[in-house]
């Protein structure tokens, strides 16, 4: 597999060089100003990058396609490793559509002398994040899953709001006491590897890793040292505080690449490592991570409604919909074994991706529209809003729109996951699906009384009247969003074409 | 068969293109031209669709299953959008597109002066959209997108003018309501799905009779098993009570009516409300196999018929009125897909389509007319000024409660007339209660008729001034509609009764109550015409008609004596029950607690202020005591370290 065109480290790094670069050159006033355009280039580079990658990929199978290696640190059988399956390519694309946006979005969001360190972050954000999904290298990914929580704590420290320090260091514990335990998780399966005889660069594959035969027990300890690491990015409830806290504090820019993106790499690492590695752990396991799946969704859903401020709203919602992935994956675990259970394990998988992809694209539209009432107004409290369809007509009509894919409205891509989802869920269980399907209500009840509140009415103050409507850049991003939403809401299929391959050897790896 | 689906195409995508280039475009069209556009693509919808039911009717076309395209592959499941086209999607189709288009055309007129004139073409023409996707779904997940696409765009119209706060209020709880419904009809398609693996139409209904073999129970606890087939069919029911507003998930639907009239007309009268009746009728092969559910129909749709009508006599809004008399209607079709007679619950669903349609937009003709007050007692005599209005108000009317010969009377008497050949437990009871509702009906649409088109005028001196008979865009529409009304039920009845919908319903004969009717009591649409005067539901219109005459001509005063007589039973009526108390009161304020103490409490107080912040806290805690050891003088640390070493030497000395 030697590709002509290393693509994939053409994705990882030219960002982040790009960005380096930019950071220097941030410094020289007139230098930055004609560099306005280049993040977008970049981005839109990028853009190339990845549509060339998926013109050379092959659906239906699960190997790591595009693979790349370079030996790194040899004595320690760690290699410069990366591939790219049906998740990671999908995951990939969001990334890079996401920052994409952002960039788009900075053009009037962001002071002009910061616009190009506010790029730079983001484009080295990009850059490590689709590092983290494409690594192959237990290690490689490691270090990408913590390299990428540097720019973010620039980013909320810098361009935050009021409480950014407390919310930055809130964020920043609680995932490194996560992942901690992953490492340790991480050094011991190289210790079993090396001792069922696999030496050099296989000793830290993830693939390697996955066919390791592992008992029960060993199983058990390992499934809560990996958990634990990526069920606080996802955020699983009751470790999911951190979210609303660094959201809210989090500029507009931050707030979407984390809601869209770093949330995502919670459900990629469960892909990744909990399901295939420790299998039998997982389908132990399974029902209290069914339980705390669906306390996230109705418990969430609850505090979501009660919000009086836009961001912390959206965030809730967030974890509320990231419930549906947990939910979607532990429910392939638990009917893996029961009669017919593979086929609705696989449906349960293409479910939380799915559902992964549209929370990417849905809580990325919703932030990007709570940004743009802020940079207007100035605040996020709800009450200070009313009757902002009178002066923003088309806004209003962009927010419904995600409003209502927000609420998993059939023909926005907010449906398809929540709707596979549950259908798996019934078979775990009535009671659990009855549950699940609560999203419905709530889901109603707390985003389009936030509509309600905010958009319809009359005009309640002087500061609404002010309001001008979409700018062109952020049109563009809007429309953008539009597209991807509904496209995909009325044509789901060539994602589940794409990912079909990898969820399918998923749940054989699940069943084995 | 190749000409049928380019029809059926057509027929989808005619609405949905004027919606797209309406919505689009917006304010940049004219308003002539948004009109335009939307009226001439939905008359293409019409005649498509007519043309449809017209080859079904003359047997051109046979029943097809198609798929457009594969929306989604997931394991071996594969959902697509596709259309089912019999005889039952025909009639519906025609019927959805017939009563759309009038509501576009009289729209013209009614919204003439509104500054949403384009984005009100681009909802109801996206409405009709969806559906007809749900009523030619060939899947349950296609009809699953239609039934939440009418929802969705029953709640943008409801909320259509959205500078009314009561306006939004009842769009938003319109929404909520049916997604509880919804909760329903979801956990029903699971249920499918986990029984069947399927969720195509026809796979599901070919394996029923294995299902019914097996007869599977699902466990709802460890010793609480429902037969698996009733659980369906009741979460499907579920779904259908909400959109088709049955008892206890009815109060969306008189809130609805702060939207503007022709959506009332389209939306809250003849299609979207009927969608729960629809898809109980396209599940009839499941439904007969739960004799559970049609019990629980029967006594649903009876409830919904009669308390919902004694609703309607105290309403002094005219749109109210109607919409109550709606959910009395709507309640008559439930009670009729009890009785397993779908047929003739699909058959009053057409002909209540027609003259409900009439009746809303005459009651909007009227509406304009007084400078939309919509109270009746500020209307009266307004026959003298707009006859034609009034005498398609009446004809609607009329058809309304039964009288024979209207279509009315036709689809309503085969009703009644089902419910007493039923067997199930319930019949009985519930044949008394409609039969008893149509004096209640006759009498709340007689006091409608007397009280705003007759008797004196109690408008103000300036708008009995202004009082005209509308535009020609407004009353010709009502003439459209008048004539169905009219003639529906003679045309339909012989024909419904011959098998009309063919192998599209499905009916146990055992249960196949219209076929008695057939066979006991039919004898051609002109005796039971004539049979009709001397039934029973003609003395309970007599009576009705008598008493409303009593109360609003001959004694208006009786009817503010009989109030100030019986208090509880009157303040109980103006309180609708206390449904809208219960949840408003009650389930609101209940939800927004718990969710409060879910966040002070749950996330706020227990996680991150002992176990997150506590932690973080006790760590500086446990530092600012150790700190003190680190006091800075050296003789402490000197000290220090000789005890240390002492300690040492007294260790390895003695130990």
């Amino acid at each position: 597999m030697t590709a002509q065109l290393n693509i994939l480290s053409l994705i990882i790094w030219t960002p982040v060089l790009a960005g380096l670069m930019f950071l220097l050159l941030a410094r020289h006033v007139t230098l930055s100003n004609k560099l306005r355009y280049a993040p977008l280039l970049i981005s839109l580079l990028s853009v190339a990058y990845i549509t060339f990658a998926f013109y050379n990929f092959t659906l239906n199978t699960a190997q790591m396609q595009l693979q790349e290696h370079i030996m790194w640190m040899p004595t320690l059988g760690i290699e410069y490793a990366l591939g790219v399956d049906g998740f990671a390519i999908l995951l990939t694309a969001l990334t890079i559509f996401m920052t994409l946006l952002v960039i788009l979005a900075a053009f009037t969001h962001v002071k002009r002398e910061q616009f190009l360190t506010y790029c730079a972050s983001f484009l080295i954000m990009q850059g490590l994040m689709c590092g983290v999904f494409l690594a192959t290298d237990a290690i490689l990914f490691y270090v990408f899953f913590e390299a990428m929580m540097i720019p973010m704590f620039l980013i909320i420290g810098i361009w935050g709001a009021e409480n950014r320090i407390y919310a930055t260091f809130k964020f920043m514990l609680y995932t490194l006491f996560g992942s901690l335990f992953f490492l340790i998780a991480l050094l011991y399966l190289h210790k079993v590897a090396t001792s069922n005889g696999l030496i050099g660069t296989e000793s830290f594959a993830i693939a390697s890793f996955q066919n390791l035969t592992l008992d029960l027990a060993t199983q058990k300890w390992l499934f809560w040292a990996i958990l634990i690491a990526f069920a606080v990015k996802i955020p699983m409830w009751p470790v999911h505080t951190w979210l609303p806290d660094a959201h809210t504090e989090a500029p507009t820019g931050g707030s979407m690449i984390l809601a869209a993106i770093t949330l995502k790499i919670g459900g990629y690492g469960m892909l990744r490592f909990l399901l295939p590695i420790v299998p039998a752990g997982c389908a132990f396991f399974a029902n209290t991570i069914i339980i705390l799946s669906l306390v996230a969704i109705a418990y969430i859903s609850l505090i979501t409604l009660v919000q009086q401020d836009l961001k912390k709203l959206v965030a809730y919602s967030s974890i509320a919909h990231m419930g549906f992935v947990t939910l979607g994956l532990f429910v392939a675990c638990k009917v893996i074994t029961v009669n017919n259970g593979p086929q609705i394990a696989v449906t349960g998988i293409d479910g939380a991706v799915l559902q992964m992809l549209a929370h990417g694209f849905i809580s990325g539209a919703m932030f990007l529209c709570v940004g743009i009432l802020y940079v207007r107004m100035h605040t996020r409290a709800i009450n200070q809003y009313g009757g902002v369809v009178n002066t923003m007509p088309l806004y209003a009509s962009f927010l419904m729109l995600f409003a209502l894919a927000n609420v998993g409205m059939p023909g926005t891509i907010g449906f398809v996951g929540e709707f596979f989802v549950i259908l798996a869920t019934f078979k775990a269980g009535f009671w659990y699906a009855l549950i699940a399907s609560s999203s419905l209500v709530l889901g109603v009840a707390y985003t389009l009384w936030m509509y309600k509140r905010v958009v319809f009415g009359e005009v309640v103050n002087h500061a609404v009247t002010a309001l001008s409507d979409l700018s062109i850049n952020e049109k563009i991003a809007c429309a953008l969003l539009a597209a991807a939403v509904i496209l995909f809401g009325v044509w789901p299929n060539p994602l589940l074409n794409v990912m079909r391959g990898s969820s399918q050897q998923l749940a054989m790896q699940l069943s084995k | 068969m190749n000409i049928l689906w380019y029809l059926a195409v057509t027929v989808v995508c005619a609405p949905l293109l004027g919606a797209i280039t309406v919505g689009l475009l917006n304010k940049k069209l004219s308003r002539s031209l948004a009109h335009w556009i939307t009226c001439s693509l939905m008359l293409v919808c019409f005649g498509a669709s007519s043309s449809i039911l017209v080859g079904f009717l003359i047997g051109k076309f046979n029943t097809v299953d198609i798929d457009l395209y594969v929306w989604g592959n997931t394991s071996n499941l594969s959902i697509a959008v596709g259309f089912l086209l019999d005889r039952l999607s025909a009639l519906m189709i025609a019927i959805v597109s017939f009563v759309s288009l009038v509501v576009h055309v009289y729209s013209i007129g009614y919204m003439h002066d509104d500054p949403g004139y384009q984005r009100f073409f681009c909802y109801i023409s996206l409405f009709t959209f969806g559906m007809l996707m749900l009523v030619m779904a060939n899947n349950f997940a296609q009809l699953f997108f239609g039934w939440e696409a009418v929802g969705l765009m029953s709640y943008l119209l409801i909320g259509f003018w959205y500078k009314k706060e009561a306006a939004n209020f009842a769009s938003l709880k319109a929404f909520l309501i049916n997604r509880i419904g919804d909760m329903g009809f979801v956990l029903g398609i699971a249920a499918v799905l986990y029984y069947f693996n399927s969720l195509h139409f026809k796979t599901v209904f070919a394996q029923i009779s294995t299902l019914v073999a097996t007869n599977p129970m699902l466990a709802i606890t460890n010793t609480v098993q429902w037969p698996a087939i009733s659980f369906i069919c009741i979460c499907l029911f579920i779904g259908a009570m909400a959109k088709s507003a049955q008892i206890p998930l009815h109060v969306w639907l008189p809130d609805s009516m702060e939207g503007p009239t022709p959506i009332s007309a389209l939306i809250h009268a003849a299609t979207m409300v009927t969608a729960g009746i629809f898809m109980v009728a396209r599940m009839s092969p499941l439904y007969e196999y739960s004799e559970t559910a049609l019990t629980l129909m029967l006594i649903i749709g009876s409830l919904t018929c009669l308390f919902m009508a004694i609703l309607a006599i105290v309403q002094t809004d005219i749109k109210r009125i109607i919409a109550y008399s709606t959910l009395s209607q709507l309640g008559y079709m439930v009670v009729a897909l009890g009785a397993s007679a779908y047929a003739a619950g699909i058959f009053h669903l057409v002909t209540h389509a027609c003259f409900k349609a009439l009746l809303f937009l005459g009651a909007g003709a009227a509406i304009l007319a007084v400078h939309h007050d919509q109270n009746i007692f500020k209307m009266g005599n307004l026959h003298k000024y707009m006859p034609i209005t009034a005498v398609t108000m009446l004809i609607g009317n009329l058809a309304l409660l039964g009288f024979p010969g209207t279509s009315g009377f036709y689809s309503k008497d085969l009703i009644i007339a089902s419910v007493r050949n039923s067997s199930l437990t319930f019949s009985t009871i519930a044949y008394y209660i409609i039969l008893f509702t149509v004096l209640i009906t006759t009498f709340y649409a007689a006091r409608l008729m007397l009280v705003a088109f007759r008797t004196q005028e109690r408008m103000a001196e300036d708008v009995r001034e202004h009082l005209h008979e509308p535009r020609k865009v407004i009353w010709v529409p009502l003439i459209i509609l008048a004539i169905p009304s009219l003639f529906l039920g003679m045309i339909m009845i012989t024909s419904i009764l011959n098998q009309f919908f063919g192998d599209a319903i499905f009916v146990l004969p055992a249960h196949d109550t219209v076929a008695m009717f057939k066979t006991q009591d039919f004898h051609g649409w002109f005796s039971m015409w004539l049979h009709g005067f001397v039934s029973l539901p003609f003395v309970c219109i007599l009576m009705g008609m008598c008493l409303a005459w009593l109360c609003y001509e001959k004694y208006p005063a009786l009817p503010g004596i009989i109030q100030n007589d019986a208090k509880l039973m009157t303040r109980i009526l103006l309180a609708k029950f206390g449904f809208d108390d219960f949840n408003e009161k009650i389930i609101m304020p209940a939800t927004r607690k718990l969710g409060n103490y879910c966040w002070q409490i749950g996330d706020v107080l227990c996680i991150d202020g002992i176990m997150v912040n506590g932690t973080a806290n006790s760590v500086g805690r446990v530092a600012g005591v150790l700190k003190h050891a680190q006091t800075g003088y050296l003789y402490h640390y000197i000290f220090i370290i000789v005890a240390g070493l002492l300690a040492l030497l007294v260790w390895t000395m003695f130990l």
